[in-house]
């Protein structure tokens, strides 16, 4: 039974952290009070980075961090906008996405079909031993470990700490955090350029080690599930971990019905996170009163202080 | 240093202004992104904005792409107004062309003239289906109509992708995804022998036409305005927010489906697993380039579609990848929203006294 359970519980992470990424770094932008649609194009642009960096140097490791850089600045590029020059988010986060599926696909000309053996497992000695548990928690790839460290100091940061605070105040009520003294715009700026790193990230995680190669448009929309997945989460971390692993798991039906012999069209299966998204979405939304009480305040609405 | 000071009043002048120079950054970005990549800047614009429509068959082309832009992005400009985010456009037209390819299938042993409009009309019921699932799940559930009509746009693609692959295959194709060839009277007539600008061209015409009488001269069109500026003033009013969600995703719903029908009527001509090179997203570009103005959309969707025209025509001359014309119109949207700044403020210098 085991033989049967532990491969596919080991896709369903890799399936997951590209989302938990994604998500968690929107949390935070979100938990600021600016809400980025640029998603989908942050991550697209981490993936042909963070393959084209490895291509270029040999070093996965500089992968990742070129993926991260790649997400930040395109990131820092939607900050520039809505909070120098007061862009209207929306439309400013669908700029970036379609900005971002262009140049990714441009940057990525040279690299189709380039393939790489993917991240490298890191094994904890003798932990990763231990039967099942020992191949599915302490021998995986660096940025799986990470995820799982991101995702519990995100929640510390946002339950626990002054700064975390600070966050939730400026997203509920940029007014009367900026009355108090805190510098909105430069808090913003930082939560944005965080999102977009960990979206960068999540997409170098696809071309890095999901499938190790560069397609055009390979997110297929993960960045917008990802959205989704903050709302699902009403704005908690820790249940943007638990939603990133049940989309992670919708998304590898298809690998492994296939390979079980279920005879349905391979189109119909791919439909499923979609179509899971929609559902999730109708479910959580249906409370108007829930959302209003944990979407952050001041998401979306435009800040100009006036003084 | 400078800062941004709010203008007393929007500047009128500006609103005009933005998209010309939008356009002219983009311009000189697309100048730097040319020489970076090694190739004659000079060259490369020529051949992206004025090779493609020297020629008559050129100018017909720019109307076959431009059609289906302006057609959507005069509903999104609608939509937008009302602020309701239709971002799924695309799902819609592949939903049109699902539902009117079909048709076309259907009468394809017959002939007459009653056969095209049917064809056409059962393509705007395909995007009013698409889109009424929005509006349903947003006006019962208050679901992101962002999020999910963006999701319906996958699932209309896969949909698409499952009925070439199957039903629609064509019997004598040898298995290849592709439908049979339409009759010709499942066929949009020609508008000027020698191009292919057909009768969708009208008909995108008359949408904008349309639309702006909708916009400036119905009381619907005042409900969208004031739905979209001030929603608690137009709720005091007694408008209701839930019929301007359902008829801003209907009317952008129908466009796109009309959209994705008249290009396997005009164009294509049978049913691919590829009908659209994203024009329901481009259209989003189209409504803010034309300033959320259906006649402002006619222009703006003409410009897209040179972008489109002119990033196939430096592929074939210059060799450069299809991509450049998606950073060019991703590129647009940016230039044109920063620039729309100076509608609400201007820039001076920052002066000593207030620090």
């Amino acid at each position: 039974m085991t033989d049967l359970i532990l491969p596919i519980l080991l896709t369903l992470m890799t399936a997951a952290t590209p989302l938990l990424f994604a998500a968690i770094g929107e949390l935070v932008t979100e938990k600021s009070g600016v809400l980025n649609l640029g998603v989908e194009g942050m991550m697209l642009m981490g993936a042909v980075s963070g393959f084209a960096t490895w291509h270029l140097t040999g070093s996965p490791f500089l992968g990742v961090l070129g993926g991260m850089a790649a997400g930040a600045l395109m990131a820092s590029l939607f900050a520039f906008l809505v909070l120098v020059l007061h862009a209207s988010q929306v439309p400013t986060g669908l700029a970036l996405t379609i900005f971002g599926i262009g140049l990714s696909a441009l940057i990525g000309q040279g690299l189709v079909g380039v393939a790489y053996d993917g991240l490298p497992n890191l094994a904890v000695p003798l932990l990763s031993e231990i039967p099942f548990v020992g191949p599915l928690l302490f021998n995986q790839d660096a940025l799986i470990y990470l995820s799982f460290a991101l995702a519990f100091g995100v929640m510390w940061f946002m339950n626990k700490s002054h700064s975390g605070l600070v966050l939730r105040a400026v997203g509920d009520s940029h007014d009367a955090a900026y009355a108090m003294g805190y510098k909105v715009v430069r808090i913003r700026f930082l939560a944005i350029l965080f999102g977009g790193a960990m979206a960068g990230v999540g997409g170098a995680y696809l071309s890095l080690a999901y499938s190790p190669l560069w397609a055009e448009n390979m997110t297929a929309g993960r960045g917008w599930i990802a959205l989704a997945l903050v709302v699902f989460a009403s704005w908690r971390t820790s249940r943007v971990l638990l939603g990133a692993y049940l989309f992670g798991g919708i998304n590898i039906i298809q690998l492994h019905a296939q390979a079980m012999g279920a005879n349905v069209p391979s189109q119909v299966m791919s439909m499923l996170p979609y179509l899971a998204t929609i559902v999730v979405l109708v479910l959580i939304s249906r409370d108007q009163a829930k959302i209003k009480l944990n979407a952050p305040a001041s998401l979306t609405k435009p800040f100009h202080p006036s003084v | 240093m400078l800062q941004l000071i709010k203008r007393p009043s929007p500047s009128k002048a500006m609103v005009y202004l933005s998209p010309v120079l939008a356009l002219l950054l983009t311009l000189c970005a697309g100048l730097v992104l040319f020489s970076l990549m090694g190739v004659s800047p000079m060259a490369a614009l020529k051949a992206f904005f004025v090779t493609p429509i020297s020629t008559t068959y050129g100018l017909g082309e720019l109307w076959v792409k431009a059609t289906p832009l302006i057609l959507i992005g005069v509903a999104l400009s609608l939509g937008f107004r009302a602020g309701v985010w239709n971002i799924g456009a695309e799902g819609q037209l592949l939903m049109g062309g699902i539902f009117g390819g079909a048709a076309a299938l259907f009468f394809y042993e017959k002939t007459g003239f009653y056969i095209l409009p049917l064809i056409l009309l059962a393509g705007i019921l395909g995007g009013l289906f698409w889109a009424s699932i929005v509006a349903f799940l947003r006006t019962q559930f208050n679901a992101n109509e962002i999020l999910t009509s963006l999701m319906l746009t996958y699932v209309a693609s896969l949909l698409l992708s499952l009925l070439v692959h199957g039903p629609f295959k064509d019997p004598d194709g040898f298995n290849f995804p592709e439908s049979r060839i339409f009759s010709d009277s499942a066929l949009l007539p020609i508008l000027f022998e020698g191009t292919r600008m057909h009768f969708g061209a009208i008909i995108a015409v008359l949408v904008s036409l349309g639309g702006w009488l909708l916009l400036s001269k119905s009381l619907l069109g005042y409900q969208i305005k004031v739905m979209g500026d001030a929603p608690d003033a137009g709720t005091h009013a007694g408008f209701s927010q839930k019929k301007i969600i359902w008829i801003a995703l209907l009317l952008s719903g129908g466009a796109a489906g009309l959209a994705g029908v008249i290009e396997l009527t005009g164009p294509i001509g049978q049913i691919l697993p590829n009908i659209s090179p994203g024009y329901g997203f481009a259209a989003i570009i189209v409504a803010y380039v034309g300033r959320l103005h259906p006649i402002g959309a006619l222009f703006a969707g003409l410009l897209l579609a040179l972008s489109y025209l002119g990033g196939e025509t430096a592929q074939i001359k210059l060799n450069l990848p299809l991509a450049v014309t998606g950073v060019f119109q991703g590129m647009l949207l940016f230039f044109i929203l920063a620039c729309d700044v100076f509608i609400h403020y201007q820039i001076k210098p920052r002066s000593a006294s207030i620090a």
